[in-house]
């Protein structure tokens, strides 16, 4: 992660902000023995390259990073990077947290759990994040 | 035209892709859906609940009013949860 985020600010001048998130498969003190991300090859990379892109247009950003992991994942490892690199730290800040609000209802990938005692299922989208997502629209009205 | 399936919806029609080919008369994805669903138990189970579906044509997201004519690949697929 430290490596990532070093990369992304190093190819951009005027950096005085870096920000960093990293999301990582939670344990739930041992319910979950292993996460299964599905995604769909060709529209994920293309659907991170629209938001990447939509991130860039709204934020002056020196550098923009995203990087999400898919098949067996475990508690503790990464699922999803995102690094953005600006002057100043609110809109390195704002923009990280635009890519995940966007990263987690538009990115074609599915979470199935499998639970350490019994048989899991999938996980369901969470309305939260539905509601995080439409502030964005909110704010870009609020711009213009 | 391909389509595909993904997570649960994949479970539900048994099967992760396939090449199929609409009549004219099916024109948006809604219609899809229906067309779709009288394929059998399994397309019926899968789709029982439209508003539960969302769809991509050629690797964008689409509402279900969008025209199908001409798209090379339309994927069917739960809520994401991603990120």
């Amino acid at each position: 992660m430290a490596a990532e985020a070093a990369r992304i600010a190093g190819e951009a001048r005027d950096v005085g902000a870096v920000v960093t998130f990293a999301g990582i498969c939670r344990g739930d003190g041992g319910r979950l023995a292993a996460l299964e991300l599905e995604y769909y090859p060709g529209m994920a990379e293309a659907e991170i390259g629209r938001i990447v892109e939509e991130a860039k247009a709204r934020w002056p950003l020196s550098g923009v990073g995203v990087i999400h992991r898919y098949g067996r994942l475990e508690p503790g490892d990464n699922i999803v990077l995102v690094v953005t690199a600006s002057s100043h730290r609110g809109d390195a800040f704002a923009a990280a947290e635009f890519l995940m609000d966007y990263l987690k209802t538009r990115a074609p990938f599915w979470k199935k759990e499998h639970l350490a005692d019994r048989a899991g299922g999938w996980v369901e989208a969470a309305e939260r994040d539905d509601v995080a997502v439409k502030r964005w629209s909110a704010a870009a009205a609020g711009r213009r | 035209m391909k389509i595909l399936y993904f997570a649960w919806v994949r479970e539900r029609t048994g099967r992760a892709e396939e090449e199929l080919a609409p009549p004219a008369s099916v024109t948006t994805v809604a219609e899809l859906m229906d067309w779709l669903k009288a394929r059998g138990p399994e397309y019926e189970f899968a789709f029982a609940d439209a508003a539960a579906i969302r769809a991509a044509i050629d690797l964008t997201h689409v509402k279900h009013d969008a025209p199908i004519s001409g798209a090379r690949e339309i994927a069917f697929f739960p809520p994401m949860t991603g990120g």
